[in-house]
């Protein structure tokens, strides 16, 4: 302590007033409010982000959710019906009675416009087939009047929505330019309205050439079945893995290898699980390519990684203390394990699931490599087994499908399908948060 | 479905074998239960496990093992001469397989009678368009070497099948008997019960060592297959790619660099987005946010962390892309013509940085919250401000957590498929560009197994190797990366 | 208590260096401090003593501001450093800590080296022109810190890798090279062996030459030892103040008798 005692008592250096900032605290206090500066931005750039995917997915995929129609009323008698049944081109015959119809309500409207059949066909396509195939059905409502919702092309939809114009379209066979003046007069007689598309919620996949008519129903229920594949496999495996590593394994080797296996798997890309379920499940095992069962598969080793590491953490936060109390009564360690221990974690094991599945259902990339993109996905399945077995898409995958398309009305589709994906993907999350807010317990 | 069937059985077995044990270990001790060793339930339990562990082994075993014994077999029969010109075994195989069920199916559908899917057909072109009305799909004309492979296919099958039932029923009559046999007073029924669930909870813990291996082998045996097609040296050291397409013959440039730096030239763009974005997030949230601000901001930021890659990739696609062209592109506000199409570095970068902000911010923050008070307190207390605090105190404690996170993030980048695959591009370019067009390991893995490429040519082999690529490369970084975070965690431990 | 060591006692040199009025503490719901009075003077040890929970460290926060980085702590009353209002709007909290200097109950040396850890305050409040003043300031620091001969030779060596009371002393050094007036210890010799607590104390008594000292404490002994003036605090009241050997013979106040002497705390 000598070095102390030798210092002669300085005196502190002349003390400046608290009350005035010195120029050197100006400068420190900018450069703190700078760098607070950057921390707001750093967040406000990444709510931005959010708002602005928010804003393009809401925009760009609410029209997929409508779709326009023209709804003409008319009556058709007996005799007409009959008379068109004799005729040798029996759908021309009826399409002139739509036609008719057509120009009857512009009239009345107070439009005068001229068009040829031809024009109404590529604006509504084949009419008469629709029309006879109702009446040849419903007989009975001869005489009567019948009101008609015709669906428009997808071309004719996308100038109402703005995707085609004027001036980027070309007359082809499809659509001409012509015909865009009696579609802005149909609209303004208030024939053609925008309706509800509920073939998109409920219809199949549509071939590569018809945007109009592709509905995401099909590869829903292909998720579906996908899902239950991993919630019956993954939740049992998952909790079993992670009861024995959190209550039953010893310390030693084996235990340490089961735990770097599940930490790497937590981490190693998607992708890669779609390799192995290529290899093993297709190639090596010859289950069906496409099927969603291969898909929950895939999609349950990706998915119990996330389950194990959730439910050791809905274990680890039950107390010892209920253990001990159960191993004081006499209980097995199984019986302390699976009678107070495992209860008490459910909610948490179930919260964690849950986020799991949801993971697991917006993910694409192993599903592309066990063929469920090069599918179209024409229909439902057969039955509940088929549901499992035979080729289908999934929603993620049926996106991406209308991604890649060249036609640009499969756009629309594909941010549609996103919203419909979100959608499910936010009732999963609320239905956890539900859980976790309703049975958190604190220890 | 005499799948479905054989499982019922099963079950019904060990349902009847549950009551029988029960009750006779009750009735044994007199239907006093006291008088026996366990609870009554575990008598039962103890024959249930008897009867299903077995047969359910015997039969996941036999279902793994079937195709590939009927598959050698029949491919025995396969004359050289069925294997046309360019094609190979392999492909034959497929087709059997598929005229197999397709045959299997239009018997099931009765579309076609049992006689006739067994006879060997007389007429092919009858045969395989009675096959197409069932609504089978099989190529143009059946050969008759695959008619026939294809039903000997159908015969094994069957007979598989049903030695399979009968050996697996036959084994949970067996577990059915000896069950019953040990459910005596004095057997130690829940100690056994117990060790056999403990056997299982086991298993299903070693799934996880399953699939590690599964995807080792898958990409190790596939890998190996490729180096005996195409050198290792072009692989590794070629800087061209240039797969030629399936049919179309000549040679292919198979080299990996080219892949390797646009997957490493998009990470380093999405790591410039993510890291200071979601590091200062993470600072802002964890030293400065009140508390409403972080309850409000927090859980917004990590929305972006749930929504599924596709959404990212479309995003990038339709908005990102167009928008960057009508900025950097010909004609664009900017005025300088740098971008050619949506489809390039910084299109796939930037998005995969938006992606990345709340895995970066998050980590950081749970790493800067490690950081001990008292640290913070001492920097306070000799009057340093907070940012300071932050830059001079928190940051140097927390940087080995805070290089493990970004690593992290890194791995998460490279690995990233969707959002390269329809926002990066398909051609593989060696250039510094980055408003051109590139592509990555992952999307051409994703191009290499979707296209048409045949299953055994190195075009489609090589996706493996590049799988394999993938995954040493994530792996390693992530072995590094949780190295480094757990020090670092266990030094304020 | 007959083995406590009576200092001198040159006191009351009648400079107020703080003063408090009327300071009242609330953490969110609770009322911590309750209308505390108290005079401190320069150059002198200030004791403040009580049982656990009574509040002496929550006051002693007050007086550098630190209470400030608690979200839901409220000060109210005033306390005047050389007659100046430390709660003043136009007061930045970040001068006033360079002026009222403060060591931790656990010593808590930054993850750098020995060198950086004292060189810290100085640079960031631009205290020397230059490297060389830097060292100068360095080992002043140091020696007054009472640890230059033990560390001299590994000033690079990270500051972590000391031992519990070296790492103390580090921390008082460090808080000296910013040149404060006050100096300001919260249960400084708690997490030291009582080798390392005696080697502190005696630091604390060279300290007084030239700060004033204001010291919490959990052990008599110690604040008998170190201090001139002792203030008792009960259930966030300030209860007496005064003299160390008045308080400790012969207390005004039965509650502070029934602390010295053992009945309550």
């Amino acid at each position: 302590m000598t070095d102390t005692l030798s210092q002669t008592p300085d005196a502190p250096r002349k003390s400046a007033s608290l009350h005035t900032q010195d120029a050197r605290t100006k400068k420190r206090n900018a450069a703190e409010a700078r760098f607070k500066f950057y921390g707001l931005t750093a967040i406000a750039i990444g709510l931005f982000f959010l708002v602005v995917l928010a804003v393009s997915i809401v925009r760009s995929g609410l029209p997929a959710f409508t779709q326009a129609v023209v709804n003409v009323e008319f009556t058709l008698t007996k005799e007409q019906f009959d008379d068109a049944e004799s005729q040798l081109f029996k759908t021309k015959a009826y399409s002139g009675f739509f036609n008719a119809a057509l120009v009857e309500r512009l009239e009345a409207s107070g439009i005068e416009t001229e068009f040829d059949e031809k024009a109404v066909e590529r604006i509504l396509g084949k009419t008469g087939g629709t029309i006879r195939e109702y009446f040849r059905e419903n007989q009975g409502e001869l005489g009567s009047p019948v009101a008609f919702s015709l669906a428009t092309s997808s071309r004719v939809d996308g100038y109402l929505k703005g995707r085609v114009t004027r001036e980027n379209m070309e007359d082809s066979r499809f659509l001409q330019r012509a015909d865009l003046d009696l579609v802005d007069d149909l609209q303004a007689a208030g024939i053609l309205k925008q309706a509800f598309n509920w073939n998109f919620i409920t219809g199949a996949d549509s071939g590569v050439d018809n945007p109009g008519g592709a509905g995401i129903g099909a590869s829903v229920v292909g998720s579906f079945f996908m899902m239950l594949v991993v919630l019956f496999l993954s939740l049992p495996i998952g909790v079993a893995a992670s009861i024995y590593l959190e209550e039953f394994a010893p310390q030693n080797r084996f235990t340490d290898l089961i735990e770097v296996n599940i930490s790497n798997l937590a981490a190693v890309p998607s992708i890669v699980f779609g390799i192995l379920g290529l290899a093993v499940f297709i190639q090596f095992m010859h289950l069906p390519q496409s099927a969603p069962l291969v898909g929950g598969l895939v999609l349950t080793l990706m998915t119990l990684p996330t389950i194990i590491i959730s439910t050791r953490a809905s274990l680890k936060a039950v107390p010892p203390s209920i253990r001990d109390a159960a191993l004081g009564l006499g209980a097995s360690k199984m019986q302390a394990v699976f009678h107070h221990v495992l209860p008490l974690a459910m909610p948490g094991i179930l919260t964690g699931t849950i986020i799991g599945l949801a993971q697991a259902l917006g993910e694409t990339a192993p599903l592309l490599l066990i063929g469920m993109v090069g599918f179209v996905a024409r229909g439902y399945p057969d039955g509940f087994v088929a549901g499992f077995t035979e080729p289908n898409s999934a929603m993620p995958a049926q996106i991406y499908t209308w991604a890649a398309r060249a036609d640009v009305g499969f756009y629309e589709k594909a941010w549609g399908g996103i919203i419909v994906l979100l959608l499910f993907l936010l009732t999963m999350n609320i239905i956890a948060i539900i859980l976790r807010r309703r049975f958190e317990r604190r220890w | 479905m005499p799948l479905a069937w054989l499982v019922i059985i099963v079950l019904a077995i060990a349902t009847a074998g549950y009551v029988v044990g029960r009750s006779r270990a009750l009735s044994a001790a007199g239907g006093n239960a006291r008088g026996l060793h366990s609870l009554p339930v575990y008598y039962g339990a103890n024959v249930a496990l008897k009867i299903i562990v077995p047969a359910f082994g015997i039969m996941i075993l036999w279902l793994l093992a079937q195709p590939w014994v009927i598959e050698r077999s029949v491919a025995t029969i396969i004359p050289d001469s069925a294997v046309a010109e360019g094609s190979n075994r392999g492909l034959v195989m497929a087709e059997v397989r598929r005229t197999a069920s397709g045959i299997v199916n239009a018997v099931a559908s009765g579309e076609m009678s049992r006689d006739v899917a067994e006879e060997q057909p007389g007429d092919l072109e009858e045969f395989t368009q009675r096959l197409k009305d069932a609504g089978q799909v099989v190529t143009s004309t059946l050969s008759a070497p695959v008619v026939a492979a294809a039903q000997r296919y159908n015969v094994l099958s069957a007979t598989g099948a049903l030695y399979m039932a009968g050996l697996v029923v036959l084994a949970s009559l067996a577990g059915l008997v000896f069950g019953i046999s040990e459910s005596r007073p004095d057997f130690r029924a829940r100690n056994v019960v117990e060790q056999g669930v403990r056997a299982l909870l086991i298993g299903a813990a070693s799934i996880a060592i399953l699939t590690t291996l599964g995807i080792v082998l898958s990409l190790v045996f596939n890998t190996i297959e490729f180096f005996r097609l195409y050198p290792a040296s072009h692989y590794f050291f070629s800087l061209e790619w240039a797969p030629s397409f399936s049919g179309r013959g000549g040679s292919s440039e198979l080299g990996v660099l080219p892949l390797l730096w646009g997957t490493f030239y998009i990470s380093i763009v999405a790591l410039i987005v993510a890291v200071p974005i979601g590091l200062f997030a993470a600072i802002y949230l964890s030293e400065y946010a009140s508390h409403r601000t972080r309850a409000f901001a927090k859980p917004l930021l990590e929305v972006l962390a749930g929504i599924p890659t596709i959404v990212y990739g479309l995003f990038a696609l339709l908005t990102v892309g167009p928008l960057l062209v009508s900025v950097f592109g010909d004609g664009g506000l900017l005025g300088v013509d740098w971008q050619g199409g949506g489809r390039a570095v910084i299109t796939a970068g930037g998005v995969m940085g938006i992606m990345l902000i709340p895995f970066v911010s998050s980590l950081s923050d749970d790493i800067i919250n490690a950081v001990p008070q008292a640290m913070r307190d001492g920097s306070y207390g000799l009057g340093a401000t907070k940012s300071e605090t932050i830059r001079q105190v928190v940051l140097p404690a927390a940087l080995p957590g805070i290089v493990g996170a970004v690593l992290l993030a890194a791995s998460r980048a490279i690995g990233e498929t969707m959002i390269v695959v329809l926002g990066a591009g398909a051609a593989a370019r060696l250039s510094l560009n980055p408003f051109e067009a590139m592509t990555t390991v992952t999307a051409k893995i994703v191009s290499q197994l979707t296209g048409d490429s045949d299953f055994a040519s190195p075009e489609a082999l090589v996706a493996f190797a590049l799988g394999m690529t993938l995954f040493i490369l994530t792996l390693g970084l992530n072995v590094v990366a949780l190295y480094i975070v757990r020090t670092y965690r266990e030094q304020y431990d | 208590m007959n083995d406590m060591r009576q200092v001198e006692r040159t006191v009351d040199t009648g400079q107020h260096k703080i003063t408090a009025k009327n300071v009242q503490v609330h953490y969110g719901d609770t009322h911590a401090i309750k209308d505390v009075n108290v005079n401190i003077e320069d150059k002198t040890v200030t004791a403040f003593i009580g049982p656990s929970g009574c509040g002496k460290s929550t006051f002693l926060r007050c007086i550098n501001r630190m209470n400030d980085t608690i979200d839901i702590c409220r000060v109210t009353g005033d306390i005047l450093i050389d007659g100046e209002d430390i709660y003043d709007k136009k007061v930045d909290p970040v001068q006033l800590r360079a002026k009222v200097g403060m060591v931790f109950q656990k010593p808590n040396p930054f993850p750098k080296s020995i060198y950086d850890n004292i060189a810290y305050g100085p640079r960031i409040h631009g205290l020397a022109r230059n490297k060389a003043e830097l060292d100068e300031i360095v080992e002043k620091s140091l020696r007054r810190g009472a640890i230059w001969d033990e560390v001299k030779d590994r000033l690079h060596a990270p500051g972590t890798g000391l031992s519990g009371g070296q790492q103390q002393r580090l921390c008082i050094a460090r808080a000296v090279a910013t040149e404060p007036e006050v100096l300001l210890m919260d249960e400084p010799c708690s997490a030291l062996d009582p080798i390392a607590t005696a080697q502190v104390e005696e630091l604390i008594d060279e300290l007084r030459r030239n700060y004033s000292v204001v010291i919490v404490t959990h052990s008599m002994q110690q604040a008998a030892r170190v201090s001139q003036k002792t203030a008792f605090f009960h259930l966030g009241n300030l209860v007496e103040y005064g003299e160390t050997g008045q308080i400790f013979t012969n207390p005004n106040d039965p509650r502070t008798e029934s602390y010295i002497t053992g009945r309550i705390g």
